[in-house]
């Protein structure tokens, strides 16, 4: 409890706020003081007065390169953005039928997904307190939708439990839950906790328990009704002659310690995965293409930049056509927001200083991998009652999720196949796009036996071979030692993107460092 | 569907300069969550460096890129390709941790060795990847 110098409590503040002026202005007192704010975007920009003739240099059109983009325009600046491929968006990107995508080592893939269906290789989720992302989809008319992080009937899955047969996560939810509730409840109730928990806590907390973990009036986790209410029946509740349930038999609690499937149970609990989140309709590039709306008439496209040098009160850029070639060109302006990934721009002639290019040099981008596969109907919806959500294992693939869009269809859903990190992604960045779907489908058809009869087509995406970021996100060596460095002006140029975050790999941090970079260029520039 | 997945080959442009076509069993890569678990230099390379550098050493050129390993005259000094598996260095990640000592000197040894590069003194050692960790 902390009191003001008035000695108002804040409780008994907000109380007096909410009661004089409602639930707007006491949220608004809430994110003040530091409640309800665990985002730190601060609301739109609304930048005024920028110098006339004022030539602002963009590098990259990603979401961080867009939003400084589009909020510097608005305040009046001339804005220029160089991007190396044919579109804008990033990692904000979706591969969809008709698509083809060339990753380094010179591999094509041409989608062969139906009409609607799509695969997004990088960011696939949105918290609901990315405030700037899902601020700018409502400004930009971009359709979002619930993403299903969370599904009951999806599975956890140990190859080496349960005869590597897939479980579903609610039964072990509620059987993890009922025996930890269990023991605890006989602990307190038979031994009690002494200091821990007061004689009177301690009768709360066995009912608490009692009712957490479904647990039956000998405070016991046991097959019957009350367990089954929560894990599903072995006969479910029904109507007519046949409609009385039959009770469902738990899994001990050492068959679950004994699997890894406890694992993944907190995966919805997860800060950035707590429901409700969301996806845009469509694909995760309707954010990208919601930008490009915006501020795509500033983009010079295919521009790839080899040099970067700060001359005077200049700075400019050399770029190549990686359309036509042709000779250098050259833009410069007075000040420059570069987004680059940190891993191509340390292989750019640049001249930022030395403590700069040591943070530029010694940040690598990480290795992931994610496959999306095509498959001729819902099997998973139509056999097995799966309905978007995500089923985890520990076979390479690590995950399977299902599309939370367009349920109950008939014909071709694609689901997201393989999202694995580390060594596994490794391993599937060297195998070729034909032998990664063939790994893929090899574990994935240990969940659903239906995959190859049902496989359609594939796409993968390695990280590391993403021609335009090398790797997914970047990686820190010292973010404590080098993160307020890389945040300052060096020469005329502020660096921008997700790397410049304490959100990493999010659309969310890409944007919030956008919207800090402007802002403190905009006051460098008016203050000048 | 099953035709499709049969075993992976890798080429490989070795000691009298011929290219040759062998087979790499990856039948036992993902077998640890964490760790590469290949031992063979060949192997390492394909389940890890091939991955960037491409199956026969020849880089790839993107918006940045990676540098080719081919008559690379960077791997005359071995404790060079050491160092920057272990610590990493501009888009090279730090392998240091997927990668034990053996493991390392191993591939180091087969990619000084390989792909038009005949450095084949001053051969890696567990005990020298150890010091430089």
């Amino acid at each position: 409890m902390s009191f003001n110098p008035e000695g108002v409590t804040r409780r008994s503040f907000l109380g007096m706020v909410g009661a004089v002026a409602g639930a707007a202005a006491m949220y608004s007192a809430m994110s003040t003081m530091g409640f309800a704010s665990p985002s730190n975007w601060r609301g739109r920009l609304n930048l005024q007065g920028a110098p006339d003739n004022t030539n602002i240099l963009i590098l990259g059109a990603g979401l961080a390169g867009m939003t400084a983009a589009f909020e510097l325009r608005n305040a009046g600046y001339n804005v220029k953005i160089l991007e190396y491929r044919d579109k804008a968006g990033g990692r904000c990107w979706t591969l969809r039928g008709g698509d083809s995508y060339t990753e380094l080592g010179g591999s094509t893939q041409h989608i062969d997904f139906a009409e609607g269906n799509y695969f997004n290789p990088g960011p696939w989720r949105i918290p609901s307190d990315h405030f700037a992302v899902l601020d700018y989809c409502k400004r930009f008319g971009v359709k979002l939708e619930p993403f299903i992080q969370v599904n009951y009937n999806a599975y956890l899955h140990d190859s080496e439990a349960f005869n590597g047969q897939p479980q579903r996560f609610k039964e072990v939810a509620s059987d993890f839950r009922g025996h930890v509730a269990e023991l605890l409840a006989k602990v307190v109730d038979q031994t009690g906790l002494d200091q821990a928990v007061s004689t009177a806590d301690a009768e709360k907390l066995v009912a608490a328990l009692k009712r957490y973990g479904a647990l039956n009036d000998n405070l016991e986790y046991v097959t019957g009704s009350e367990s089954s209410k929560f894990r599903g029946w072995a006969h479910p509740e029904g109507g007519g002659v046949d409609g009385k349930p039959e009770p469902s038999q738990v899994n001990s609690l050492s068959d679950l310690l004994n699997s890894t499937l406890w694992r993944n149970l907190t995966a919805g609990d997860n800060l950035h995965m707590q429901s409700t989140i969301f996806q845009p309709v469509g694909g995760m590039d309707m954010i990208a293409k919601g930008f490009e709306e915006q501020v795509g008439e500033l983009i010079t496209y295919n521009a790839q930049v080899t040099r970067i040098r700060h001359e005077g009160d200049q700075v400019t850029a050399s770029w190549v056509s990686t359309n036509s070639g042709g000779s250098e060109q050259t833009e410069t302006a007075d000040y420059c927001i570069c987004t680059i990934p940190f891993s191509v721009l340390s292989q750019i002639d640049h001249d930022f200083s030395p403590r700069m290019s040591k943070i530029i040099d010694s940040m690598p981008y990480a290795s992931a991998f994610k496959a999306g596969i095509e498959f001729k109907r819902r099997f998973w919806e139509e056999d097995e009652y799966i309905y978007g959500g995500i089923s985890y294992t520990n076979l390479p693939i690590t995950l399977i999720s299902y599309p939370p869009y367009d349920m109950f269809s008939d014909g071709p859903g694609v689901l997201l196949a393989a999202y694995p990190w580390g060594a596994y992604s490794y391993q599937f960045n060297a195998l070729s796009h034909e032998d990664r779907i063939a790994k893929v489908m090899e574990y994935g058809s240990q969940i659903h036996p239906q995959y190859y009869d049902e496989f359609k087509a594939g796409a993968s995406v390695a990280w590391h071979r993403v021609p335009w970021s090398l790797g997914c996100y970047g990686l820190w060596k010292d973010r404590e030692a080098d993160y307020q460095d890389a945040t300052a002006m060096d020469g005329r140029t502020l660096m921008a993107g997700e790397h410049i975050s304490y959100l990493p790999a999010w659309m969310e941090g890409a944007v919030l460092s956008a919207l800090d970079a402007v802002e403190r260029l905009h006051t460098t520039i008016t203050e000048a | 569907m099953k035709m499709l997945f049969t075993s992976m080959t890798v080429l490989l442009l070795s000691m009298p300069a011929i290219a040759q076509e062998v087979a790499i069993d990856t039948s036992n890569w993902f077998d640890d969550p964490s760790t590469l678990t290949q031992i063979d230099g060949a192997s390492i390379y394909a389940s890890v460096c091939a991955g960037c550098h491409m199956s026969n050493g020849q880089g790839a050129q993107g918006a940045g890129k990676y540098p080719a390993l081919t008559n690379n005259p960077n791997l005359m000094a071995t404790a060079y390709p050491i160092s920057l598996i272990i610590h990493g260095h501009k888009a090279m990640p730090s392998l240091g941790g997927l990668l034990d000592d053996e493991q390392i000197s191993t591939v180091v040894n087969f990619i000084r060795a390989n792909f038009g590069n005949h450095y084949t003194d001053n051969q890696a050692s567990a005990e020298l990847v150890k010091s430089m960790r």
